[in-house]
């Protein structure tokens, strides 16, 4: 991942932006204390009482994502591959947040659970429960311990503090406000989080694009630079990008692969999203929630893209390491520079001091934001699904809050235990969270057919998801063990396809020999059992207006989606 | 943002507004607006001007934070949160927990 000890990445940090930098955490911790005057009950704690508005958990949405593992990533992605990196977030993202909003959101709110594993307990049951509650609560742990441990090297990188210390101060950081404001706490901070790092990236994208000419200026340099120019400068095909020779398999695979199932996969069922939506006041503020965000998340990507092609073509160090890995893919990192380093040599060659600090509080921020909502989501689906379903049943509600509370902290600690061996594995930290994103494919089919198709049997559910899971294990191992060629993204791609064609496949197969439930037992979970009017919202008070009908943020955003599309072929 | 206290005097109102949401943003970047302001007027060092083709990218972000800050201050003032009628139906959880067992 990180490994850059001596390449000299030093940012000038003075007093003043360390003054900044303590601002913000001086508002960050004042949040925790201020979200929690009102955590009365556990639904106040896991769930923010559902009394959110839905600009804020629209921005809460896009903002857990957008930790630093992903700005890090997809900068070094825009810098590596130029313009097919979009793909992520116009194929990607985009359709999918629209399909929550309009499709499967009025199946989570309107059922009334508490987290994406309950839905699956109420549709199918005991095992496809425990085995998706289980894998899910020990991912969120462990990823917040990859977030806290990149936090650690970022951090070790810039400022020179010791990496021991970032764990535990920015640990203690997020232990602090979510153990005080709950679920509450994390969303406000996600919000204000995403602002700071609005003001980290919107500088950046600028001054950039000044310093190289302009947009005209980019794609000039870009052009003089570089053999596969023209693989960089549109979208499409994306071959650099996917690793899939052949023009159309490589536009399939994006679409299919990336779009459909990955990006369908993650957005539509992983609870740590879903989440912040069921936290909304309302059936109608919960389908806004993904809508909304995805208006910022269509737009931010060009904030995170063209920094990383301006670095690539600024930066000398990251031009030798480009040509090097052009011409050898094996080529990581050259110098100590990867591509991961791409914001952090930005920061340094184009912004002053005073907004450098304001910066490094932007990336903090980001890391933050990222294991504070994979803290909120652990311990919502332990206390609930784990704790409350199979260990003490019926306790009193003020038990629960507490089981939360100290769940939090175990959450923590865990975290903070991994960032510490993920320093001395750091490969290993890797691959677990490719392995964790096994996961998500196959849910989305099985969520998919389960709301859709009332035969779907609970067997089917548990026996679906396992096996998808094992074939996009299979698929990872062949590419890993060289028996597949296939280099750049197109491997986890292709096991997405494959996790979701089996799954489909065979849970249609069980279901034709095993017994289904009951249509009662059904009702409100799947597409044709539930009365149209219990799938659609109010349309008064603060949900009235043409402008907050879900079907137009859909279709407006879909078209934004698309004229971007259009516009960077 | 905070909107869950049941009374509504002048002054839960006025404290409802200084803890909406939106005016700690608004507070947040009005502090990082006037330092950045501050320190953009007061001159770059030919060096920090060059770093960046020449902009005063304090004084320029500065001056944005702050136009930003008024809008979200302004925003929070002209439409205060209202306190919704009592919504939270007592027996959510319970009938969520009812149908699981």
């Amino acid at each position: 991942m990180l490994t850059l000890a001596d390449a000299n990445l030093r940012l000038n940090a003075r007093p003043i932006d360390y003054a900044l930098i303590a601002v913000y955490f001086a508002f960050v911790l004042g949040i925790g204390l201020l979200a929690r005057r009102k955590v009365a009950s556990s639904m106040d704690f896991f769930l923010s009482g559902r009394s959110m508005p839905a600009w804020v958990t629209g921005l809460a949405f896009i903002s857990a994502n957008l930790a630093a593992v992903e700005i890090l990533g997809m900068t070094a992605d825009g810098a590596q591959y130029g313009l097919p990196s979009v793909h992520y977030y116009w194929i990607g993202a985009v359709p999918a947040m629209v399909f929550l909003g309009l499709v499967m959101m009025p199946f989570y709110y309107g059922s009334k659970v508490r987290s994406v594993p309950e839905f699956l307990l109420r549709r199918f049951g005991r095992f496809a429960h425990l085995v998706n509650s289980v894998s899910f609560a020990l991912a969120q742990v462990l990823i917040a311990g990859v977030n806290l441990y990149a936090l650690s090297t970022v951090v070790n990188l810039l400022l020179g503090w010791p990496s021991w210390l970032s764990i535990l101060a920015a640990g203690a950081i997020v232990l602090v406000y979510t153990l005080l404001g709950g679920l509450s706490a994390a969303i406000y901070n996600e919000v204000m989080q995403f602002f700071v790092i609005l003001a980290l990236l919107l500088p950046l994208t600028l001054v950039g694009l000044h310093r190289v000419g302009g947009w005209n200026g980019l794609v000039g340099r870009i052009d003089g630079s570089s053999g596969d120019a023209a693989l960089q400068l549109h979208s499409w095909p994306g071959t650099n990008l996917t690793g899939i020779g052949d023009s159309t398999l490589s536009v399939l695979g994006i679409v299919f692969g990336l779009g459909f199932v990955l990006s369908f996969g993650y957005w539509t069922t992983n609870f740590t999203e879903v989440q912040r939506a069921l936290s909304a006041r309302s059936m109608s503020a919960a389908r806004r929630t993904p809508l909304i965000g995805a208006y910022p998340k269509t737009l931010l990507i060009l904030l995170i893209m063209i920094p990383g092609m301006v670095a690539a073509v600024l930066s000398p160090q990251l031009s030798a390491l480009k040509a090097a890995n052009a011409a050898d893919p094996s080529v990581q990192s050259l110098g100590g520079v990867s591509f991961n380093n791409s914001i952090e040599l930005l920061m340094r060659d184009l912004l002053p001091n005073g907004m450098l600090g304001i910066a490094i509080a932007g990336l903090l921020a980001a890391f933050m934001a990222g294991m504070a909502a994979n803290v909120s989501s652990f311990n919502t689906v332990v206390t609930y699904d784990i704790w409350q379903t199979y260990v003490k049943k019926d306790r009193p509600d003020e038990y629960y809050l507490r089981t939360g509370r100290v769940l939090t902290v175990v959450g923590c600690l865990v975290a903070i235990g991994t960032a510490f061996i993920a320093g001395n594995f750091g490969n290993i930290m890797d691959y677990l969270q490719t392995l964790f994103g096994f996961f998500n494919a196959p849910l989305f089919a099985t969520f998919v057919l389960g709301m859709f198709w009332k035969r779907m049997t609970p067997a089917a559910g548990g026996i679906g998801l396992i096996a998808g899971t094992a074939s996009a294990i299979t698929i990872d191992m062949l590419n890993r063990t060289g028996i597949l060629h296939v280099s750049g993204q197109g491997a986890s791609f292709l096991g997405a396809i494959a996790a979701f064609v089996v799954d489909i496949l065979l849970s249609v197969a069980v279901s034709l020999v095993t017994r289904p439930r009951t249509d009662a037992e059904l009702t409100g979970l799947v597409w044709s059992l539930t009365r149209r009017g219990d799938r659609v919202h109010e349309a008064t008070g603060e949900d009235a207006g043409w402008y907050r009908r879900p079907a137009v943020l859909a279709v407006g955003v879909l078209a934004l989606a698309t004229a971007l599309n259009i516009a960077f072929w | 943002m905070f909107e869950n206290r049941p009374r509504r005097t002048a002054s839960s109102q006025r404290a409802q507004t200084l803890f909406d949401l939106r005016t700690i943003i608004a507070a947040l970047f009005g502090i990082y607006g006037t330092v950045l302001t501050v320190m953009g007027a007061a001159g770059q060092m030919p060096a920090e001007l060059r770093k960046a083709g020449g902009w005063n990218v304090n004084l320029w972000c500065g001056l944005g934070m702050l136009a930003f800050a008024t809008a979200f201050g302004a925003w929070a003032l002209l439409r205060p949160v209202s306190v919704p009628p009592a919504e939270a139906d007592p027996d959510t959880r319970d009938t969520a927990l009812a149908r699981t067992g």
